[in-house]
């Protein structure tokens, strides 16, 4: 990115852009709103008071800074890198998706919205927008795809006790892209009065920056932890791709300190070999998809194809335009996991570290096993424990073929 | 003068408004769909507005949604849709046809490949959805260098201030989006599009159509009253929909009932 500068920081530029990704490729019912919110984010990025009500909501609600964890069974087991983990699954509401949704929310409220609109895969992000959205007494709906619905079951049931109205999608494969298609036409529909809660860094510009802002706050705790734990900085960060908010939010910070390796780990599904997978960046190739350009699985026609992962969180067949901008630059790299690796990482982690992780950051975990018994002793690796695993023990009960 | 630019020309000289009908290439199948091109003018349709199907339809309600998965599942490409525009010309070079939809297909396909041969298999003017005036480097510009028309869609929100924006590279004729929604929800009410209409106007000379929401030849009067003509798309897309088989194949009297309906539709919109 140029920017007039050398950093990989810099983006976006004033039209959006991470280089060739990003932008704003929204129906024009939008725009004028899109335009707003963009002005309404700079106007809040520059009032303290703003600042302050999200700290303390960070501090008293979500319960930061989530702590830095040295994971000293898992670092023995495999005899190579001394393993930290980012315990941001120790949230309010069990993910990092808490972090942007506060700040979202507040944004909504400082632009008059009265109510609020979200998609979710997983449900983890239906989940913290509703939760924001009974603190703060707004009326919510969540659109879940209806195959996410089946196999996300508690989460459902959470949304609806916190009030939300949970619409079920069934266009498509009934995933997180119909979802999220589903959302965008609520949106046109009511512009007027509804602010949409995207929960990854994708969709039109501000959206990418913003959610990573909101989520940088892991990365700049990470580095805080890190200094005061082993005076120095990491020498490598792993966290799980879907649309890749947890990511963003964990690498951003460091993406201009050279010395720190970065990885992001996408989902492999039955394999990269297969078509069952969704690796957009392994396996897609740039197009235009939810307001934004990015790698994208689709077919010769530009006609988008389903992703596929154990892990709903992850089948989603784009990625945020930043990491599709920082794969191209070579800043991060970019591998991916298979569900029978993440499955088989849940369960070292859960008998190692007695933490059960969500299906999303076992990909991560399966990632650090595969290297971290190559790498010195000295080498500080972070993996970013981005989620909680009880939103998936029924799945995990279902693949390892035991009846609850 | 392009064919959309005769085409208004015309309807002013003979006093009357723009019936555009839409229906989605392919839809059901590419066989079925290309006859109901070929019949729409002698239905009455004044201009032909083609969707482009694509699998993330955004913009688009229930019908023309299910109406994009059909063609698709019929193998409905772009090439495709290129190759419906290039036989319909061989019998008819006076309808305008402007292909409707999103840019993926267009971006993946290559922007400057698609307008050389979309100028050559005849085609007169494109509505991409989600190319707002901000992305208009992409497809915009070259598309207008290459000899075609861009129609950009206003909606209710365009305020005063953006609309000399959205109408700076706007070509052929302006497409009012009636509601804040979705193809094929709502009805508009007449006075809201009428007043809107009328601001278009003061910063325009383009014709102005109005879509979205309009479904009986009433409604298809009132908005022309009020504007320079009316799409219609749900509605004879419903019609398709409503004469397919469990298997989703076409059944016997499907393209007439959907140019029964256009034809209605045309006689609606010029109504004295």
């Amino acid at each position: 990115m140029s920017n007039g500068t050398n950093s990989y920081r810099a983006g976006p530029d004033e039209n959006g852009r991470f280089g060739l990704f990003g932008g704003r490729f929204v129906a024009e019912t939008l725009m004028p709103l899109i335009l707003d919110l963009e002005a309404a984010y700079e106007d809040a990025q520059k009032d303290p008071a703003f600042a302050a009500q999200l700290e303390d909501l960070q501090t008293h609600y979500v319960g930061r800074p989530s702590p830095l964890y040295f994971a000293e069974r898992l670092t023995q087991h495999y005899g190579g890198a001394k393993i930290y983990l980012k315990r941001d699954e120790l949230n309010h509401t069990g993910s990092h998706k808490i972090n942007n949704c506060l700040g979202q929310i507040l944004l909504a409220m400082r632009m008059k919205k009265t109510r609020i609109i979200a998609e979710t895969g997983a449900g983890q992000h239906g989940v913290a927008v509703a939760t924001v959205a009974a603190r703060f007494g707004l009326p919510c709906t969540v659109f879940m795809g209806a195959t996410d619905i089946e196999r996300q079951k508690p989460n459902v049931f959470r949304m609806k006790l916190l009030g939300a109205d949970v619409r079920a999608v069934t266009s498509g494969a009934g995933t997180l892209k119909d979802a999220m298609n589903e959302a965008l036409r609520d949106w046109v529909t009511n512009v007027h009065d509804t602010f949409y809660i995207i929960g990854t860094v994708a969709g039109p510009h501000p959206y990418p920056a913003m959610v990573r802002d909101f989520q940088s706050i892991i990365g700049r705790e990470t580095k805080q932890q890190m200094q005061a734990r082993e005076g120095r900085l990491p020498d490598s960060l792993v966290a799980c791709i879907g649309g890749g908010s947890n990511a963003m939010g964990l690498f951003h910070p460091f993406l201009d300190d050279p010395s720190v390796r970065i990885i992001g780990v996408e989902a492999g599904g039955h394999g990269l070999d297969t078509p069952e997978h969704a690796a957009s960046l392994a396996g897609g190739v740039p197009g235009v998809l939810h307001g934004n350009r990015t790698y994208l699985l689709q077919d010769e026609d530009g006609q988008i194809t389903e992703g596929h992962s154990i892990s709903a969180g992850l089948d989603y067949p784009g990625i945020g335009p930043e990491h599709a901008y920082l794969r191209d630059t070579g800043r991060v790299e970019y591998v991916s996991a298979t569900d029978t690796e993440a499955l088989e990482a849940f369960q070292l982690i859960t008998r190692l570290e007695g933490i059960i992780p969500a299906l999303e950051p076992s990909h991560a975990l399966a990632h650090v096993s595969k290297i971290a018994p190559e790498l010195p002793a000295e080498h500080l690796l972070v993996m970013n424990m981005c989620g909680r695993g009880d939103k998936d023990v029924f799945a995990v009960a279902e693949h390892l073929n035991v009846e609850l | 003068m392009t064919r959309l630019e005769t085409c208004f020309e015309t309807l002013r000289t003979q006093n009357r408004k723009a019936f555009v009908a839409f229906v989605t290439a392919g839809d059901p199948d590419l066989a079925t769909s290309a006859k109901i091109l070929e019949g729409l003018p002698g239905a009455g349709a004044d201009i032909i507005e083609l969707g482009m199907p694509f699998t993330d339809p955004m913009a688009d309600g229930p019908s023309i949604q299910a109406a994009s998965q059909r063609a698709l599942a019929a193998g409905q490409s772009l090439a495709g849709t290129l190759d419906m525009v290039r036989a319909f010309r061989q019998t008819n070079d006076t309808v305008p046809i402007v292909l409707m939809g999103y840019y993926n297909p267009i971006y993946i396909y290559g922007a400057e490949r698609f307008i050389a041969d979309a100028v050559a298999a005849g085609v007169d003017g494109l509505i991409v959805v989600d190319l707002p005036p901000e992305e208009d480097a992409e497809l915009c510009l070259p598309a207008m260098a290459g000899g075609l028309n861009f129609i950009r869609l206003a909606t209710p929100t365009t305020d005063d201030k953006r609309l000399p924006e959205v109408l700076k590279n706007t070509s052929g004729f302006v497409y009012y989006v009636s509601i804040t929604g979705i193809t094929g929800s709502a009805a508009p009410q007449a006075q809201d599009v009428a007043a809107n209409v009328a601001r278009i106007q003061r910063h325009t000379d383009l014709p102005v159509c109005v879509g979205f929401g309009i479904r009986t030849p009433e409604q298809a009067k009132a908005m022309s009253e009020i504007s320079d003509g009316a799409v219609v798309g749900s509605a004879l897309v419903d019609v398709i929909s409503a004469h397919l088989d469990g298997e989703g194949r076409a059944k016997t009297g499907l393209v007439e009932s959907v140019l029964a309906l256009a034809s209605t539709l045309a006689k609606g919109v010029n109504k004295v």
